[in-house]
């Protein structure tokens, strides 16, 4: 089907109209890092080098990843480096995830999401 | 981690794991103060409007226009592009490759996804793809031939790796037939790519696609 000079998961090539966030919780994530960093929580080389290093065991894991999985990986590294700096205690953030999901689940549909 | 789901069809449908994670993390980080949530609409707009490669296309475009300039582009990348208007995150340090008959640059950067947001915006999902970042340097025309793009064997690929300190744009050679184009003709034809170096400028005599105007 598909020619075979071709990768077959046609990596490169893609409609360069593309939006840059694929769902909205990417976006999120970009903008918290981008705030966090313009408010000097951290240097864009400590941000750097914590994105590389999330990167490289994801590379490790799955040598072919398409980049798709890129934001995820960007939110691992924020996760990471917001324990780090003292920002959000990862125990917190657990604790968070689970109210929200609880929130999510008990809310009726079409009501309001919010934390008690 | 456990990987159960609740399958409760009649609440809110659950978003996804990375989805609550950012929630989580914005909740904690916002009940710190250390981050403003109206604040954050901003960057996305920004991020994905207000930037993208025709920035890059219009430096490029006057470049190719302006010989004083080009010698400016290539002496001093950095303020020839904040003369344009261009400036801001990941564009502080700048250097402009110039691509010619005998050299062809291509940008990637290995370790993350360094790249110059003021001029080409964010970059594309292959750019940050883990075969791209590997095989760029170790195998740049078998990469460049997935593009499309197939080079004179006597022209040299030079590879280069972007860091969170020093940033690429590439400048691709102008093409033949576009002499007594104006700047925003010439801009139609530098696409992202061409700038990136995994592309070339467009064929001026082929149809174009665009409605950029």
């Amino acid at each position: 089907m598909s020619p075979p000079d071709r990768p077959a998961d046609g990596a490169f090539p893609e409609d360069p109209d593309a939006p840059p966030f694929a769902e909205p919780w990417e976006a999120q994530a970009f903008a918290l890092t981008l705030q966090l960093y313009e408010a000097g929580h951290f240097t864009w080389r400590e941000w750097a080098d914590t994105l590389a290093a999330v990167l490289k065991e994801a590379d490790a894991q799955n040598p072919s990843d398409d980049g798709r999985d890129y934001y995820r990986h960007w939110l691992t590294a924020l996760e990471r480096l917001s324990a780090a700096k003292q920002m959000a205690d990862p125990g917190d953030v657990a604790a968070r995830k689970q109210a929200w999901k609880t929130a999510y689940e008990s809310t009726p549909h079409g009501g309001p999401v919010s934390l008690k | 981690m456990s990987k159960d789901h609740d399958h409760d069809h009649h609440s809110h449908a659950i978003p996804s794991d990375p989805a609550l994670r950012v929630q989580a993390l914005e909740t904690v980080l916002v009940e710190k103060g250390l981050v403003d949530p109206g604040a954050l609409d901003v960057f996305v707009d920004y991020y994905q409007n207000e930037v993208g490669p025709r920035n890059g296309a219009r430096v490029v475009a006057r470049a190719w226009s302006d010989p004083d300039y080009r010698a400016w582009l290539f002496d001093d990348a950095s303020a020839a592009i904040t003369d344009m208007g261009y400036a801001g995150r990941q564009g502080e340090d700048m250097v402009a490759l110039e691509n010619t008959a005998q050299v062809h640059n291509m940008v990637v950067c290995t370790l993350c996804s360094c790249y110059p947001w003021p001029v080409l915006g964010l970059p594309p999902v292959w750019y940050k793809s883990a075969p791209y970042r590997s095989r760029a340097v170790i195998e740049p025309r078998a990469v460049l031939a997935e593009f499309g793009l197939e080079l004179p064997d006597d022209t040299e690929v030079r590879v280069w790796d972007s860091t969170a300190e020093l940033r690429y744009l590439v400048v691709p050679m102008r093409p033949v037939g576009s002499d007594g184009w104006s700047a925003e003709q010439l801009a139609d034809l530098i696409t992202r790519d061409s700038m990136i170096g995994t592309g070339l400028a467009r064929d001026p005599g082929a149809p174009q696609e665009s409605s950029q105007t």
